[in-house]
């Protein structure tokens, strides 16, 4: 007999709970089997809505981030000087004893002086309410130098985004368009879905400079220059509309092209949509059933139903002034010659004929293919459809877009060739999930200011509507430590993170006293110019000797870098150790068909002297006596932590974190009174909740009364009223109109230019490579975009421009780590210790650059000596990398000469926070002009060689005042 | 050396397509774990915090740059369609600055459960046995010398051995797994088959003509690695489907040129006699 011991029938473990992955924001749920009381095995929980059995490397892999050696263990006070990783171990009794003296002297003095960031979090509704208790409107997640460019452009047009809140119609469509999407959001629902596709015989095209992951296995990958996206779409849009392919019903019905635009040079309402005495929208409306011969028209409620709206004229308000339909702006714009194929092909980097062939096929897919899905429906007006009209043409959108300071028009560009193809919400096309859509923008404004009990108003972020609502002062100069919700970023709806430390140490605009930080590396790959970032933390005012940022709390679970610069630290529990909860009031994780949220339930215990952060947050809350931490006589509100909070905390009545098994006896979902036995309710449900969309509300849902019923139901919309795509951006004109001088709120004079241009209440490409001034247009492939769609923000720069910096460089991570914490897993890191420099073999052969080189990447902030290595999957005008495997010696409980300390690199290190002036001083953040958000990929670079280009060893070499 | 079981019906295998497969390391990651755990565990690692990191694994994958038959790098760099013949005097796509890309391809490597493997052949102890009602080949640790006879004669590099335990070590298809009646049904298939994201990786019995995974190797026109060796392996490749790109693709064919000649149509002007309704 062979094999004496091989048994067949083995248990896997002793015991099998369910709880939710936190490897990274998919949040997927898994089973974790347990043995002898340790984890044996963690696989994808069939069941779950999120990743229906499926489970990614990073999934797989958390049982050795459970069990890393990097985990902490016990407070920390800091000893030694900052950076210096000198610590005594403390208790928590005095850990939070001197966290609550620090925040509560903070709280009696300026809320405001405490800065709280949090980085990949996923407890936001908890975090930024607790913010919210504590007054400070310095508050924010990673937003900001994440995706807050997709997240903003979709609800200001959508009321919904690409990303987490919507998704393509995996089952129907038959054309996907990847525009900057590598390996990234959300990981497992694109897998399961390209999947889908590739079975189906769907076409994907992916549009995106490098082509790895999903771009690997797309039919088509057209490698553009990074930052010309926008002009690709709208070269699309002017094929689309001069060949009059386009959705004109659709654009009527659900959304406001037809909208009159009033024409009135000058005047404080110019550029805004005409409205009647009721604020009702107006359209020009043919008259009687004249048919196309007709030439009479009238003025009517662009809301109304039965009427044939004009979109193309000039027609004469009740005042006597004119206005045209926001259609015939568009229009305009984007049959200019600016946009057509011949004219952004270089600068994309693809040709004409491609850019002309991918019109056709969009408007064949869309038009030719069209689905009609059998399935009664009742419109928001109340009329009965015998069939659901369908165009299979669905885009999808990310951190490639997102990156660049052009990101938000470029993100606004896509959802308006969406719209001309009548493919939002439909059959085959981009769907939302609930609880989106909302209102766009949604009605929740930024808090600003402070009641009698110290609370904020409302919570910190929120989306701004008028110049009102910025977190200004009287001179229009910045509130927020971030500069969010300024003049200079109105729309930061997520902070601006990354600048965070930089200003605060600058005393710009003003000086905080602590830095509290969960979960958010700004030691390292977080942060931008990380270098500095890390000479910063440890900056002394030279006059009293103290640090400039006088205190940094950080709370981590793992001995990450930026652990070497907190003076007091935290210990977070792993992820299997804690309650948490995935809330709809937060990032959902609903699909299209159907709402859903999730819990973590602790599934081993930890055994070290850890606390769950969310607990600790309630605890300082507690002790400092926050509205709502604490009852009328001063005693802890939720003794038990964050499982009790999740229950029974209502953030309405009715409504909590969590939509599922509400009321005393659990029988109501979404709005309810706090249900006692509400966790163990979603623990017997395999710890999550799923409620599906009644079949007649599943597409069309921005006007579909049956999903606008429901989804008020379960209080996902205040009203079952249509929500209007916003295809003219009226909201954006109200802040150009500022700038333009009227109003009370007006931007100081030195951004009046900025806010005017920006905000552009049609979508418009801009370089966002900054093409800097002065500079010829000699060699660089940017030189079109420099001169028809200059990048005002551009300043002149000593040596700065397209000549001498020719190559865009980007990064991504790859899929076995995408948005995990920490690249220190013992398995993944056997995937990649290390990163190279990835350069086109043409690229490579230009500058006599071999595979395995070692080159110098140098930029106006420095160089640093890289490893390159040829990829044929590379745009020619593109270099990348991994981003955050390199890591900084000493943390992460690797070895000193770990590849990753030693041979791996950021990027990080040559990409400013700010964009400069010729001396070098900051004027504003090196972001999104609309939203702030991060223009990571804004980088360009050249290569040089290295006089020894067989010799190992990175090195970072900076230039001016930080170098 | 270990002798091989009569020629069995079944022949469990895996089938991964190629076409599918983004190369996200879900399989091999979810393997690792499965059997790290599992009695043929460990899967030693050994420096896993410091300089080589390295450790034993069933399932890797590899990513290639691959070149589109038909298209060569010219000395530009610029691709170009290959000419027919050696005697076609030029490239019919004219120079372009617009790059023509190839394809990446990611390649999942493990066991092939070969019908013939040499890996079991030249065995001295009959530790590595094929067996022979579901031909999966399997190491018995407890036999095995750690001579590695056996990973030289895998043309495959299919076998992974670690000092550490001074045996060879080797995917199972999960044997552990697949008949294992403490799981439920839907759970008795390999680890890498239930976690892969794009399902791209099918498990079966590849003797019987009627299963689904033989049904899609026929419909995909699924292969063998390396036939020349006459191994002949169980498991079969997918290979990506034709991309459909540029040119001679159907999703265009309905739509011709002349129907988007641009210049033909008036300006915005054209939509203004329309009548849409709301």
């Amino acid at each position: 007999m062979p094999h004496a011991h091989l048994n067949l029938h083995e248990p896997t473990g002793d015991a099998v709970e369910t709880t939710t992955c936190y490897m990274c924001a998919c949040r997927c749920g898994i089973r974790v089997h347990l043995k002898n009381g340790r984890v044996r095995y963690i696989d994808g929980n069939p069941r779950h809505p999120v990743n229906r059995g499926v489970i990614c490397a990073k999934g797989s892999a958390g049982i050795m981030q459970h069990y890393s050696p990097a985990r902490l263990s016990k407070p920390l006070l800091r000893v030694g000087a900052r950076g210096a990783r000198e610590f005594r171990e403390i208790e928590w009794d005095e850990a939070l004893a001197l966290a609550a003296k620090w925040l509560g002297d903070i709280r009696a003095r300026n809320p405001d002086e405490l800065a709280f960031f949090t980085g990949r979090d996923q407890s936001q509704a908890l975090t930024g309410w607790w913010a919210q208790q504590f007054g400070t409107i310095n508050y924010a997640a990673h937003g900001g130098f994440c995706s807050v460019n997709m997240a903003a452009a979709g609800m200001y047009t959508l009321g919904g985004s690409f990303w987490e809140f919507g998704e393509p119609d995996w089952d129907l469509t038959r054309y996907l368009m990847l525009w900057g999407v590598a390996e990234d959001h959300d990981s497992n629902p694109i897998k399961l879905g390209l999947g889908k596709l590739k079975a189906r015989g769907a076409k994907i095209v992916a549009i995106n400079p490098v082509r790895t992951g999903y771009g690997a296995i797309a039919d088509e990958w057209v490698p553009i220059n990074p930052g010309t996206d926008g002009l690709l779409a709208g070269a699309l849009i002017h094929e689309l509309l001069h060949a009059d392919r386009i959705d004109l019903d659709y654009l009527v019905r659900y959304t406001n092209a037809h909208h009159l635009v009033i024409s009135a040079p000058g005047a404080a309402d110019d550029g805004m949509i005409a409205r009647d005495a009721q604020g009702r929208a107006l359209c020009a409306a043919r008259v009687g059933d004249e048919g196309p011969r007709s030439t009479g028209y009238r003025i009517a409620d662009a809301a109304g139903i039965g009427i044939s709206p004009l979109v193309i004229g000039e027609y004469l308000l009740a005042d006597g002034r004119t206005a045209v339909p926001a259609f015939q702006l568009f229009a305009e714009r984007y049959m200019a010659v600016d946009y057509a194929p011949d004219a952004v092909a270089t600068t994309c980097g693809i040709d004409a004929a491609t850019i002309r062939r991918l019109a056709r096929e969009l408007a064949e897919v869309a038009f030719e293919q069209a689905i009609r899905l059998p399935q009664r429906w009742t419109d928001a007006w109340g009329r009965e459809h015998e069939e659901m009209i369908g165009r299979p043409v669905a885009m999808h959108a990310m951190r490639g877009i997102s990156a660049h300071a052009n990101g938000f028009h470029t993100c606004r560009t896509l959802h308006l060739l969406q719209m001309i193809l009548g493919a939002i919400d439909t059959p085959g096309s981009f769907r939302y999930q609930p609880p989106y859509p909302k209102p766009a923008p949604p009605p929740n404004r930024p808090g600003k200011t402070r009641k009698d009990d110290g609370a904020l108003d409302a919570g910190p972020l929120g989306y701004v509507h008028t110049p009102d609502d910025l977190v200004v002062d009287a001179r229009g100069e910045p509130r927020r430590i971030d500069k969010a919700f300024s003049w200079q970023h109105p729309f930061a709806a997520h902070g601006m993170l990354q600048n965070v430390i930089a200003n605060a140490c600058a005393g710009d605009p003003y000086r905080i006293d602590t830095l509290f930080l969960f979960m958010a590396n700004m030691g390292w790959n977080s942060a931008m110019n990380t270098s500095a970032t890390r000479a910063m933390l440890c900056e002394r005012d030279p006059a009293s000797g103290e640090y400039r940022i006088p205190h940094v709390i950080y709370v981590d679970a793992y001995d990450s870098e930026t652990v070497a610069f907190a003076d007091l630290v935290l210990p977070d529990t792993t992820y299997l150790e804690r309650h948490d909860c995935i809330s709809l009031l937060d990032r959902p994780i609903s699909d299209a068909d159907g709402a859903s949220d999730a819990i973590r339930q602790p599934v081993v215990q930890p055994d070290r002297d850890v606390r769950p952060f969310q607990d600790v947050l309630l605890d300082l809350g507690a002790r400092l006596r926050l509205p709502g931490l604490v009852d009328d006589a001063g005693a802890p509100k939720y003794p038990r932590g964050y499982a009790q909070y999740m229950v029974e905390h209502e953030r309405a009545p009715g409504v909590g974190l969590l939509a599922g098994w509400r009321g005393a006896d659990g029988a109501q979902d979404g709005v309810g009174a706090p249900n006692p036995g509400q966790l163990a309710r979603y623990v017997e449900h395999g710890c999550h909740w799923h409620r599906a969309v009644p079949d007649a509300g599943r597409y069309y849902k921005m006007a579909n009364r049956d999903y606008l019923e429901w989804a008020k139901s379960l209080a996902f919309v205040g009203s079952t009223q249509p929500i209007v795509l916003q295809f003219y951006a009226e909201t954006l004109q109200r802040f150009r109109l500022a700038a333009r001088g009227h109003g009370a709120m007006q931007p100081p004079d030195h951004e009046r230019a900025r806010v005017e241009r920006y905000f552009d209440p049609l979508p418009f490409h801009y370089a966002s490579l900054a093409p800097l001034a002065g500079e010829g247009a000699e060699g660089g492939w940017g030189e079109g975009s420099s001169q028809a769609f200059p990048h005002p923000d551009s300043l002149p720069q000593a040596g700065a421009g397209v000549a001498h910096y020719p190559l865009a460089a980007i990064t991504q991570r790859p899929m076995f780590m995408y948005h995990a914490w920490g690249s220190q897993n013992r398995w993944l890191r056997q995937i990649a210790t290390r990163n190279y420099l990835y350069v086109n073999p043409r690229t490579a052969a230009e500058h006599g650059v071999a595979d395995g080189d070692w080159i110098w990447l140098v930029a106006p902030r420095g160089r640093i000596r890289v490893q390159a290595r040829m990829h044929a999957g590379t745009a020619p005008g593109t270099v990348w990398t991994w981003n955050a495997i390199g890591k900084h010696k000493g943390a992460w409980k690797l070895a000193a000469d770990a590849p990753e300390n030693v041979d791996g690199f950021l990027l990080n290190h040559l990409i400013d926070e700010s964009l400069r002036d010729r001396d070098g001083r900051a004027r504003c953040a090196n972001a999104d002009p609309v939203t702030g958000q991060a223009a990571w990929f804004d980088l360009r670079v050249r290569i040089e060689r290295d006089a020894e280009p067989r010799r190992d060893g990175h090195r970072i070499e900076l230039s001016g005042p930080d170098g | 050396m270990t002798t091989l079981p009569p020629p069995g019906a079944k022949k469990l295998g895996l089938v991964i397509d190629l076409d599918t497969c983004v190369g996200c390391h879900a399989c091999a990651v979810a393997c690792k774990e499965w059997n790290d755990g599992g009695q043929f565990g460990a899967l030693p690692d050994e420096d896993p915090y410091g300089a080589q990191p390295h450790g034993v694994w069933f399932n890797r994958v590899h990513s290639y740059a691959v070149e589109v038959p038909g298209l060569v790098i010219g000395e530009s760099g610029i691709a170009r369609a290959r000419a027919p013949d050696a005697t076609s005097p030029a490239s019919p796509i004219p120079d372009s600055p617009f790059p023509i890309p190839g394809l990446t391809v990611h390649f999942p490597r493990s066991c092939l459960h070969c019908e013939t493997p040499a890996c079991v052949t030249v065995c001295p102890t009959g530790a590595s046995y094929k067996r022979a009602e579901d031909g999966i080949v399997l190491v018995d640790a407890d036999k095995c010398i750690g001579c590695q006879l056996c990973a030289w004669a895998c043309p495959y590099g299919a076998r992974e051995f670690s000092m550490e335990r001074g045996t060879m070590q080797k995917c199972t298809l999960c044997v552990d797994r697949i008949y294992n009646e403490t799981l439920d049904e839907a759970d008795r298939q390999p680890a890498c088959v239930m976690a892969c994201p794009t399902r791209a990786r099918h498990f079966g019995d590849l003797g019987d003509p009627q299963s689904p995974v033989s049904k899609l190797v026929a419909e995909r026109e699924g292969y063998a690695l390396m036939p020349e060796y006459d191994y002949k392996p169980v498991n079969r490749y997918l290979p990506p489907r034709p991309r459909r790109g540029g040119c001679a693709d159907a999703m265009t064919k309905a739509s011709s040129p002349e129907s988007l000649d641009t210049a033909q149509l008036p300006g915005v002007l054209r939509w203004l006699d329309r009548v849409l309704s709301r």
